[in-house]
C-alpha cells in the first residue's frame, strides 16, 4: 500500500535521530547514501554541537549567556560573536517587515523592554545546522527542531517530504499535509506552551487566530514570518499573503482555515 | 517528469479546489488564491494526459467506505496561471495520491514564485495517518512535550 506514484523512484529507507538541545527536541530523518554511514552519523553530531553552542550564547533562559548578558548591559554587541549582531539584525528587518508585530526588544511583563532574540534564533540555528548535512553526498535530509524543519531532496525524481502540519487544539492529530522537496516549514501557535506568543505592538497576545505555517525557501525567514503572522491576530493571513516566495496556512480561533498562495 | 512539474509549477490553487469544498475558507484575511473553489468551472471528464490505471467513476471519493482503490478526476478550473485538473486517488477511506493532469502554460517566472505547495488539508477521515508522514509542524514542541507529541511517535517508529 504505497503512497508512491508510478514514475517516481521508491523512497529510500529513512533513518531517524532524535536529541535534545535549547529545551527542544531535534529530530534528523535521512535517506540515501549516508543515512547510515559514519559519515552521516558524524554530521549529526556536528549539528548537535552548533545547536549546543548557539543555545551557550543565545539562551534567555541561561543568565550568563551572552545575549541574557547583552539584555543586562553588562556586555556591548562587539564583545560577542558576530553571530549576535547578524541575529538582531535579521530580528530588525524582521520588525521592520511585520510592521512591527514582530520585534526582539518589547515590553516585558513589568513594563520593562525585554531583548529577547529567541523568535529569532530558532528558525536561523537549525537552517544554519542544517548546512552540516549539505557536505553529505547522495543524502536527503529533514531536520526538525521543535515543529519547525528544514529539508533537502536532491533529485527532482524522488518523492518530496510528507511533512503533517499539527491541528493546534488537538496536537495529536493533523490538520493538513504538505510536500516539500527543498525548503522549510514553520508553525507558530500556542498548542504547546500556553500563550507565550505576543504582539509586540500591544505586548498581549493576538485574537481570532490558533497557528500560522509557513512554508518556504529558509528557515529563517518561515520562522520569522509564522511568529510575525501570528501575532497580527485576524490579519495573519492577509499579511502572509504579501510575503514573496511563501505559501502557509492559517488556523483561526474557530478551528475553520485559510491557504494562503504565494504572493505573485 | 510530471511530478517535477507538479511541484514547481502552480499546485497552490489545486489543492485548494480538492479540499476546499471540505473547510471553511471564508475566514476574515481570506486571501485571493483560497476563494479560487469560486471559480470552478463545470468541465469534468478524463484528461488525455491522465495515465489513468484505476477504474474512474465520477463524483466525490472520500466518503467511500469500501478498500477499493479509486481514481476521480475533477472539474478544469481557471486560474490566473490557467487552467487547472486533478485526479484524486483514494483507497478506501484513505487519500493516496493526488495528480495534477493539467496544469498551466505559465512562464519560468511564475514556475519560480509558485515553488512551494499549498497545504492539503486533512479531514476527519484521513486524519492522523502518521505513518504517511516523515516530519511534523506545529506550534513549539519543548521538550517536555515531546513525549506526547507525534513526531515522537514517528521518531520511534523509525529508530
Amino acid at each position: 500500500m504505497s503512497g508512491t506514484p508510478a514514475g517516481t523512484a521508491a523512497p529510500d529507507r529513512v533513518h531517524r535521530f532524535v536529541e535534545h538541545v535549547m529545551g527542544l527536541p531535534i529530530s534528523l530523518a535521512l535517506r540515501g547514501r549516508h543515512a547510515d554511514s559514519a559519515e552521516g552519523r558524524r554530521a549529526w553530531s556536528d549539528v548537535m554541537a552548533e545547536l549546543a553552542e548557539v543555545d551557550r550564547v543565545f539562551s534567555t533562559y541561561r543568565p550568563d549567556s551572552f545575549v541574557s548578558r547583552l539584555g543586562r548591559d553588562e556586555v556591548c554587541l562587539e564583545d560577542g560573536p558576530p553571530e549576535v549582531a547578524e541575529v538582531l539584525t535579521l530580528g530588525a528587518r524582521a520588525e521592520r517587515e511585520s510592521g512591527g508585530s514582530f520585534a526582539v526588544r518589547r515590553l516585558g511583563p513589568e513594563g520593562r523592554t525585554v531583548l529577547d532574540p529567541s523568535g529569532v534564533v530558532k528558525g536561523w540555528a537549525v537552517e544554519r545546522a542544517s548546512r552540516r548535512l549539505d557536505a553529505l553526498e547522495a543524502t536527503d535530509y529533514c531536520l526538525g527542531a521543535g515543529g519547525d524543519l528544514q529539508c533537502r531532496t536532491l533529485d527532482a525524481a524522488t518523492a518530496p517530504w510528507r511533512i503533517g502540519i499539527e491541528d493546534p487544539y488537538e496536537p495529536s492529530r493533523l490538520v493538513a499535509q504538505v510536500p516539500v522537496r527543498t525548503g522549510a516549514v514553520a508553525t507558530s501557535g500556542t498548542a504547546h506552551r500556553g500563550a507565550h506568543l505576543v504582539d509586540a505592538r500591544t505586548g498581549r497576545p493576538p485574537a481570532g487566530v490558533a497557528s500560522v505555517t509557513v512554508i518556504g525557501r529558509s528557515l529563517t525567514w518561515a520562522d520569522l514570518d509564522a511568529t510575525a503572522a501570528y501575532a497580527r491576530g485576524r490579519d495573519a493571513a492577509r499579511w502572509l499573503g504579501t510575503r514573496p516566495g511563501r505559501s502557509g496556512l492559517v488556523v483561526w480561533a474557530d478551528g475553520t482555515t485559510t491557504l494562503v498562495g504565494p504572493s505573485a | 517528469m510530471r511530478r517535477i512539474v507538479i511541484w514547481f509549477a502552480s499546485t497552490l490553487t489545486v489543492v485548494v479546489l480538492l479540499f476546499g469544498y471540505h473547510t471553511s475558507t471564508n475566514s476574515p484575511g481570506t486571501p485571493a488564491a483560497a476563494s479560487a473553489p469560486a471559480a470552478t468551472a463545470p468541465t469534468s471528464g478524463s484528461s488525455s494526459a491522465a495515465p489513468s490505471s484505476s477504474p474512474t467513476p465520477s463524483a466525490s471519493s472520500i466518503g467511500s467506505t469500501s478498500d477499493a482503490t479509486r481514481t476521480t478526476t475533477g472539474p478544469v478550473v481557471q486560474t490566473r496561471w490557467g487552467p487547472v485538473q486533478v485526479e484524486l486517488t483514494t483507497q478506501g477511506r484513505k487519500l493516496t495520491d493526488v495528480q495534477v493532469v493539467q496544469y498551466p502554460n505559465g512562464n519560468s517566472k511564475d514556475a519560480e514564485i509558485n515553488d512551494y505547495a499549498l497545504p492539503v488539508l486533512v479531514k476527519d477521515t484521513l486524519a492522523a495517518q502518521s505513518a504517511n508522514i516523515d516530519m511534523v509542524s506545529g506550534a513549539t514542541v519543548t521538550s517536555t512535550g515531546y513525549l506526547q507529541s507525534l513526531q515522537a511517535a514517528l521518531d520511534d517508529a523509525g529508530l
